[in-house]
């Protein structure tokens, strides 16, 4: 098991919005967390790593507490995509090898530039990698966002709306990419995604979030349009299509 | 390992090594830079002789005289005054992630402008005299230096923990920043209004920013300040690297971005403030320098804040250089030549576009 989150509680101004959520992740599971606008996607993910301290419950990563590791540890074990980049004056290398930095004190390494000089390869970002991201669009910054997060080889991969702002290639290219990342690394995924197809086509489980709970935690094929309704509040179908399901609003 | 197919990359080899190419030859330009201000000036020394005179086998007296007891101080506060007020622009530039942070825009150096207008009027450190080289001197320069002190870091005191108080996003700083200057300027301007003759010439000569005014003594204050200054935020640069990113990905790459904002903040205004209470209000380096670099060579702090510190140096010496010989023999405070020299290059470089 790579994460447990152990009945993990937030409250914001008093209003509570994660009221107690257990689950677990195993090694190479790549685990999509759905809901409406605003149910708390993000908010569960900043408190696993901690940049929001819980009001109650426990994470674990591998064994290890979590809330009791100082930052940087944590940053060796979790990534984390948020849904926003800034963009600076930095070209796309300089910005993936800042994923290095919970490894690195002061000096970069030899070894740190193979793995960044690696992580671009297999995001095809070659061509891209001396230019600068102040000057790229906004698909190209989520994939070096994503890039940045994968040299921190951590155990465990948080990632906040990781397609928002993709084209239709880019995002199956990068979902691709990441669940081939956790089951050739062995590493756990949690990922928020707003595309309920792309969700159930490269998630090994959905997480649906209601109320501040979780309202079901299933794997894709178990997935029913009435799940969809009483998360979502609308009616939709889902049909297959060459054994992928495809989930179509009314 | 997750990317076992990596290389190093030649092409990032080749541009960092660019970078550190620029690096070494900004120095090689302020050595260059250091030995042509110590040889100008109403009596010209041949470099040679300036060279001799540093090494301590120059065998004239009067030459020895000029270039330790004026030329070299004035010379090294001009490098020192450089560095500190560009690095900690840059600083303030990432840490807030705005183009607009620098001591003057974040009300600073009006608050040291104001508490020397204070020490000039209410602890009457304000009457004139002559001294040798016929300027305006203030009478007791040591309570004004440490009035502009006390006030500039009373501001940025303020600024901090107005920001802590909201939450320490960057646009609550700049905001701050923004009313504090226009409050202290408001201040500095009813002074103004109700002193005597005297008084507002003192307080004007404050004013303009001048590395002249530095002795032995002073020198080794500023000079160790702005250095502890520069390590820090040499140390900090790949935490400024982070947040230049965003808040929220510095934080899950293990940046604890509150602290290292409030942090930054108070070293960039520790050592801004005790630049601008030694030497008065050098406007232009903080703002404009970083930016230069930036187009010159990227927004990666490990390389920007040194080259920032470098380049810095070299446009307030060139400056200070200037300012002694366009006048010759009477002296020009730097202040008024910085902003003369440098806004043309700025905006030549805005546009001529970038350069990488």
């Amino acid at each position: 098991m790579i994460l447990n989150v152990d009945g993990i509680r937030f409250r914001y101004n008093g209003q509570p919005v994660l009221r107690g959520m257990t689950f677990n992740v195993r090694k190479g599971e790549v685990v999509a967390v759905l809901g409406p606008n605003g149910v708390g996607k993000t908010t569960l993910l900043r408190c696993i790593n901690g940049i929001l301290k819980p009001s109650g419950g426990a994470v674990f990563v591998e064994n290890d507490n979590v809330l009791k590791l100082d930052a940087m540890a944590v940053a060796r074990r979790i990534g984390y995509v948020a849904q926003r980049q800034n963009a600076a004056k930095i070209t796309v290398f300089d910005a993936i090898l800042m994923g290095r930095r919970p490894h690195i004190r002061f000096r970069v390494s030899d070894n740190d530039l193979r793995i960044v000089d690696g992580a671009i390869k297999s995001l095809h970002l070659e061509k891209l990698a001396m230019r600068h991201i102040d000057r790229m669009s906004g698909g190209e910054l989520q994939k070096v966002a994503v890039g940045r997060a994968l040299v921190q080889e951590a155990r465990l991969l948080l990632l906040d709306e990781p397609t928002s702002s993709l084209d239709l290639k880019n995002q199956v290219e990068i979902l691709k990419l990441i669940r081939h990342v956790a089951k050739e690394h062995e590493v756990g995924v949690v990922m928020t995604l707003h595309d309920l197809t792309m969700a159930l086509r490269f998630a090994d489980n959905c997480l649906f979030i209601k109320d501040g709970n979780i309202h079901a935690a299933v794997p894709p094929k178990e997935v029913t349009a009435d799940i969809i309704r009483e998360v979502y509040g609308i009616m939709v179908d889902i049909h297959r299509h060459n054994g992928i399901p495809v989930v179509i609003p009314q | 390992m997750h990317f076992a197919d990596g290389t190093l990359h030649p092409e990032y080899c080749r541009y960092i090594s660019r970078k550190t190419t620029f690096l070494v030859l900004g120095l090689l330009v302020l050595i260059a830079a250091i030995l042509y201000g110590i040889s100008c000036g109403a009596a010209r020394i041949p470099v040679e002789e300036v060279v001799r005179a540093l090494a301590g086998i120059g065998e004239s007296k009067r030459v020895h005289i000029i270039i330790w007891q004026i030329r070299l101080p004035q010379v090294l506060a001009a490098v020192v005054a450089g560095a500190g007020l560009s690095v900690s622009g840059a600083v303030m530039q990432s840490i807030l992630r705005n183009p607009l942070g620098s001591p003057f825009t974040l009300g600073i150096s009006h608050a040291a402008a104001f508490g020397a207008a204070f020490s000039v009027m209410i602890l009457g450190s304000g009457t004139m005299s002559s001294n040798n080289v016929g300027a305006v001197a203030i009478s007791n320069p040591v309570v004004t230096m440490a009035a502009a002190f006390v006030f500039s870091m009373l501001a940025s005191f303020f600024i901090v923990a107005v920001a802590r108080m909201r939450g320490a996003t960057p646009e609550t700083m700049i905001l701050a920043g923004v009313a504090l200057g226009a409050l202290f300027t408001a201040g500095t301007m009813f002074l103004q209004f109700f002193a005597d003759d005297v008084q507002l010439a003192a307080m004007v000569f404050w004013t303009f920013g001048d590395v002249a005014r530095a002795c032995w003594k002073e020198l080794a204050v500023i000079a160790g300040v702005t250095a502890a200054g520069l390590l820090y935020f040499f140390f900090n640069a790949w935490n400024y690297n982070a947040v230049d990113a965003g808040d929220e990905t510095a934080k899950g790459l293990g940046v604890k971005v509150e602290r290292v904002r409030m942090a930054g903040m108070l070293a960039a205004s520790l050592v801004t403030a005790v630049l601008v209470s030694f030497l008065g209000i050098i406007g232009f380096m903080g703002l404009v320098c970083p930016h230069m670099v930036r187009r010159l060579i990227g927004g990666d702090n490990r390389f920007l804040l040194p080259a920032s510190a470098v380049l810095g140096a070299v446009l307030l010496l060139l400056s200070d250089t200037a300012a002694r010989l366009i006048l010759a023999p009477h002296l020009l405070p730097v202040s008024i030549l910085t902003a003369f020299m440098g806004a043309p290059v700025f905006l030549l470089l805005i546009v001529k576009g970038r350069v990488r």
